[in-house]
């Protein structure tokens, strides 16, 4: 919208500038030079109605586009393969916590650690998967 | 492109516009469409054999005062037209354009009225009502590119509008130029079959308007 705005103010720039030779100097100049901007918003106005006749923004159609339906199985496997490289402590405590989302204390009586021993185990354990991501790519 | 470098773009390098161009470019193209059909009429029609007779007459000129006016108003209004935000005189035009059709109707048809019922056919018709629209159109297009070119260097806001009046002023100038060959002098035959060939021009003007005239 800003640059249609621009283009425009530039578009009535050149046609006054090409035009000069009709104006009258004992006419009232806004009269004129709005006469010439009215005539190119109009121009402009009608080309981009004449454009969207023929064509629709793909962006008002998302519903065409499939979402892929193994992109979260592909997700989970990565995540299963990535967890497998960390410890039994944090992996279980990721898996638990931010996984299965149960609470922190529900996540400490299912491994028998402390809530605080979780709470680091998460912390270090996303840690050390955040170093390995970025080793990877 | 930034604005403010548009701009300077556009300040460098500018001379100022000789005074009355507009009207220097429009008399220039007027002048030549005209001669144009002039010349088309000598090689197509050649001047009617009694031109010289014809001229003594007053009924003559009468008869070139009418597509006269009539191009003098259409004039007015296609310069008018031609200038973005200009006042659009229109009881200028209506006199102009409108007051010479007028007249010639009702003597048109006061001549008819008053006329033998046997003669009246022969006074609108004439003998040539068939082809002098189509004449008069033919005789327009040196006038017409004429027309549209000047109003097309200038900058018409109502292509449409304009295009009618431009089309009319090429039709009513063409006119001129055929009274040199017609020989018809009924004015019922110039209210039906001239009035018809400068509508026509118009007609076709105001069709070609937007497209011929776009800036």
């Amino acid at each position: 919208m800003r640059d249609d705005i621009e283009d425009l103010v530039q578009e009535v720039l050149i046609a006054v500038h090409n035009a000069r030779h009709t104006y009258r100097p004992d006419e009232p100049l806004t009269a004129w030079v709005h006469a010439i901007a009215r005539y190119k918003l109009t121009d402009f106005l009608r080309a981009r109605a004449r454009k969207d006749a023929v064509t629709e923004s793909i962006d008002d159609h998302d519903e065409i586009f499939a979402s892929s339906d193994n992109e979260p199985g592909d997700a989970r496997r990565d995540i299963g393969k990535l967890l497998d490289h960390l410890p039994d402590k944090q992996r279980m405590s990721i898996l638990h916590v931010k996984l299965q989302g149960l609470s922190v204390a529900e996540a400490a009586h299912l491994t028998g650690l402390s809530e605080s021993a979780v709470k680091v185990s998460v912390h270090r354990g996303l840690k050390a998967l955040a170093a390995r991501v970025r080793g990877i790519t | 492109m930034r604005t403010e470098e548009l701009v300077d773009l556009l300040s460098t390098g500018v001379h100022s516009v000789p005074p009355h161009a507009a009207h220097r470019r429009f008399a220039t193209s007027i002048a030549l469409g005209t001669s144009g059909s002039l010349l088309l009429m000598y090689l197509v029609f050649r001047p009617r054999p009694d031109l010289a007779i014809a001229v003594l007459t007053a009924l003559f000129w009468m008869k070139l005062a009418f597509p006269l006016s009539i191009a003098s108003g259409a004039m007015l209004t296609v310069n008018r037209l031609s200038r973005p935000g200009a006042k659009s005189n229109f009881s200028t035009i209506r006199i102009l354009v409108g007051g010479p059709v007028l007249l010639v109707w009702l003597w048109g048809i006061s001549v008819v009225a008053i006329a033998e019922p046997q003669d009246r056919s022969d006074l609108i018709y004439g003998a040539s009502w068939r082809s002098c629209p189509l004449n008069i159109l033919l005789l327009s297009l040196p006038t017409f590119i004429a027309v549209f070119l000047a109003v097309r260097s200038l900058a018409p806001t109502r292509l449409r509008v304009a295009g009618a009046f431009s089309g009319l002023l090429a039709t009513s100038l063409a006119t001129v130029v055929y009274c040199l060959h017609c020989p018809e002098m009924s004015p019922a035959f110039w209210s039906m079959w001239y009035v018809l060939g400068m509508a026509l021009g118009a007609v076709v003007g105001a069709l070609v308007g937007p497209t011929l005239l776009r800036w």
